[in-house]
């Protein structure tokens, strides 16, 4: 579905991903785990478009993604959950889903996604009229998620999505990304977490300064050594 | 004769709503451009200005029907402020803040010129005599109260396109997190044309409501520019709904203070007030921070 070929990127004179070569199949739910600074956020940012990569192929199911506008990447069925879920924070829950449908090819099935939505979090339903910058990190991310899935995806780019909350809602967070593997949707996932992403998603690479150093399935890195040691402390 | 005085008080806060009515207007206008494109328009009364002159010209010299005249400057002021973003304010966007005040300052100065040179410096006016209102012994203009009633409608349909539709969504979300827009699937580009042809389609009806009541030459823009300019603040910079409270604070405290003196006066004691209010509560009514 998602296939990066030598993607080079970064921020002015400043190089975050070297040569990075990735794919995700349809249906697969892929992680990328690495320390903080490792070029995560900057692999999530140039996939949707946010930022343009120096040299590299991008394509998803086949079109290449820099052919088009970054705003018309999400109506190729990709959608960004971005880093401290980015929320418009002085807007209803139901405003901030209403956005998430803006894309074209999203309109006409913005009815049935809210109705989606609200079936999956029934919390954004009760608190649909709340300011999203007063609720809680968890149902924050909730809502993020809900707003990413209103533009009917098929792809869904996760951004740390369990960053800054508390363990316990951790661990929600988690189920949550299992929830939505089930639905159907195919996840790409960055995290910190490695332990409890890995126990969500098929396979996973490691990035570690801007270079993928290793991938396999997520049962072998789990009892891999090196893994083991480096990211979780074991 | 404490009742008479009473009656003078009335009438004088109701004018000053009426009045308020077109202040709220333009506010909202330079409040929407400021929230979305982050660019104080100094030059956004001038703007208001063709407009008068669009009304003047075609329905005053032309004999063109008032209402399709009115519909006219409307869009011609609209296709102004789309230039202005396209030709003025966009290339410079990145840059630093003083240079777009620098721009739309000097926009300001060269519009007055080219209107001095295109039409001098006669005061013109539509010649139109509204009649008055009496209302229990108070009296109200009729082109206030229809430049009111209008204003309210014009607003009303800003908001329900703010709330009601996904550009005017995208509008209102923009200032929180312009990166992430484009995530949204929104084109920035699109919504700072969208909002600068509104900004200046509301200038233009504001225009249309002004040149019935006042007369029109190439330095008007004066009398609404810098009075627009202090709402916005009082109520926040960008906080629309701060700037409609605000306009109408405002103009009751001209309104009274006319009564009491000239209506300079009441000017003065709006200004007074408004500098205030500043060390009051420098971030505006109901700005943040």
């Amino acid at each position: 579905m998602l296939d990066l070929k030598g993607v080079n990127a970064g921020y002015g004179s400043f190089q975050a991903l070297f040569d990075i070569s990735l794919n995700v199949k349809a249906g697969e739910a892929v992680a990328v785990i690495g320390p903080n600074g490792a070029g995560k956020t900057t692999l999530m940012r140039v996939i949707s478009g946010m930022t343009e990569p120096f040299s590299g192929e991008m394509e998803m199911e086949g079109k290449s993604l820099s052919s088009f506008p970054p705003h018309q990447i999400v109506e190729l069925g990709i959608a960004h959950v971005p880093e401290n879920r980015r929320l418009f924070p002085g807007m209803s829950v139901e405003d901030n889903l209403k956005l998430g449908a803006f894309a074209k090819t999203a309109r006409s099935d913005s009815a049935k996604n809210l109705e989606f939505v609200y079936e999956l979090f029934p919390r954004m339903k009760e608190r649909r009229s709340q300011l999203a910058g007063t609720m809680s990190g968890g149902e924050q991310q909730m809502c993020a998620i809900g707003r990413a899935i209103m533009s009917g995806p098929k792809l869904l780019l996760m951004d740390e999505p369990s960053a800054g909350l508390a363990p316990v809602v951790v661990q929600q967070v988690f189920s949550l990304v299992r929830r939505i593997r089930e639905e159907g949707y195919t996840v790409l996932i960055v995290e910190q977490n490695v332990q409890q992403v890995l126990q969500v998603v098929d396979r996973a690479y490691l990035l570690e300064a801007g270079q993928l150093i290793d991938s396999g399935k997520s049962k072998d890195l789990l009892e891999s050594d090196s893994v083991r040691k480096a990211y979780m402390g074991l | 004769m404490d009742e008479i005085f009473d009656i003078f008080l009335l009438e004088a806060i109701i004018n000053g709503i009426l009045f308020g009515g077109v202040l709220a207007l333009l506010s909202l206008g330079l409040n929407l451009i400021f929230g979305v494109v982050d660019v104080v328009w100094i030059c956004y009364a001038e703007l208001v200005m063709f407009g008068m002159y669009t009304v003047y010209w075609l329905a005053g010299v032309y004999d063109i029907n008032i209402f399709i005249a009115a519909l006219g400057a409307i869009a011609l002021v609209s296709v102004l402020g789309w230039l202005v973003h396209v030709l003025i304010i966009s290339p410079i966007l990145g840059t630093a803040p003083i240079n777009q005040l620098l721009a739309t300052g000097g926009l300001l100065f060269f519009l007055q010129s080219v209107a001095t040179l295109m039409f001098s410096i006669e005061f013109r006016n539509l010649g139109l005599r509204l009649p008055i209102l009496e209302f229990s012994e108070m009296y109200f203009s009729y082109a206030r109260l229809l430049a009111f009633g209008v204003a309210l409608v014009g607003m009303v349909v800003v908001y329900l396109f703010l709330t009601r539709t996904y550009i005017g969504a995208a509008i209102r979300a923009i200032s929180q997190d312009r990166e992430i827009m484009v995530l949204m699937g929104v084109n920035a580009k699109k919504i700072y044309w969208v909002t600068a042809s509104i900004g200046g389609g509301l200038a233009g009806l504001a225009a249309c409501l002004l040149v019935l009541q006042y007369d029109v030459h190439p330095f008007v823009g004066i009398s609404f520019g810098p009075i627009t300019f202090i709402i916005c603040v009082l109520g926040g910079l960008g906080n629309m709904i701060g700037g409609f409270i605000a306009a109408f604070i405002l103009s009751i405290i001209i309104s009274i203070g006319g009564l009491y003196s000239e209506i300079e006066w009441g000017y003065v004691f709006a200004f007074a007030f408004f500098i205030v209010m500043m060390f009051i509560r420098p971030q505006g009514l109901l700005g943040k921070k």
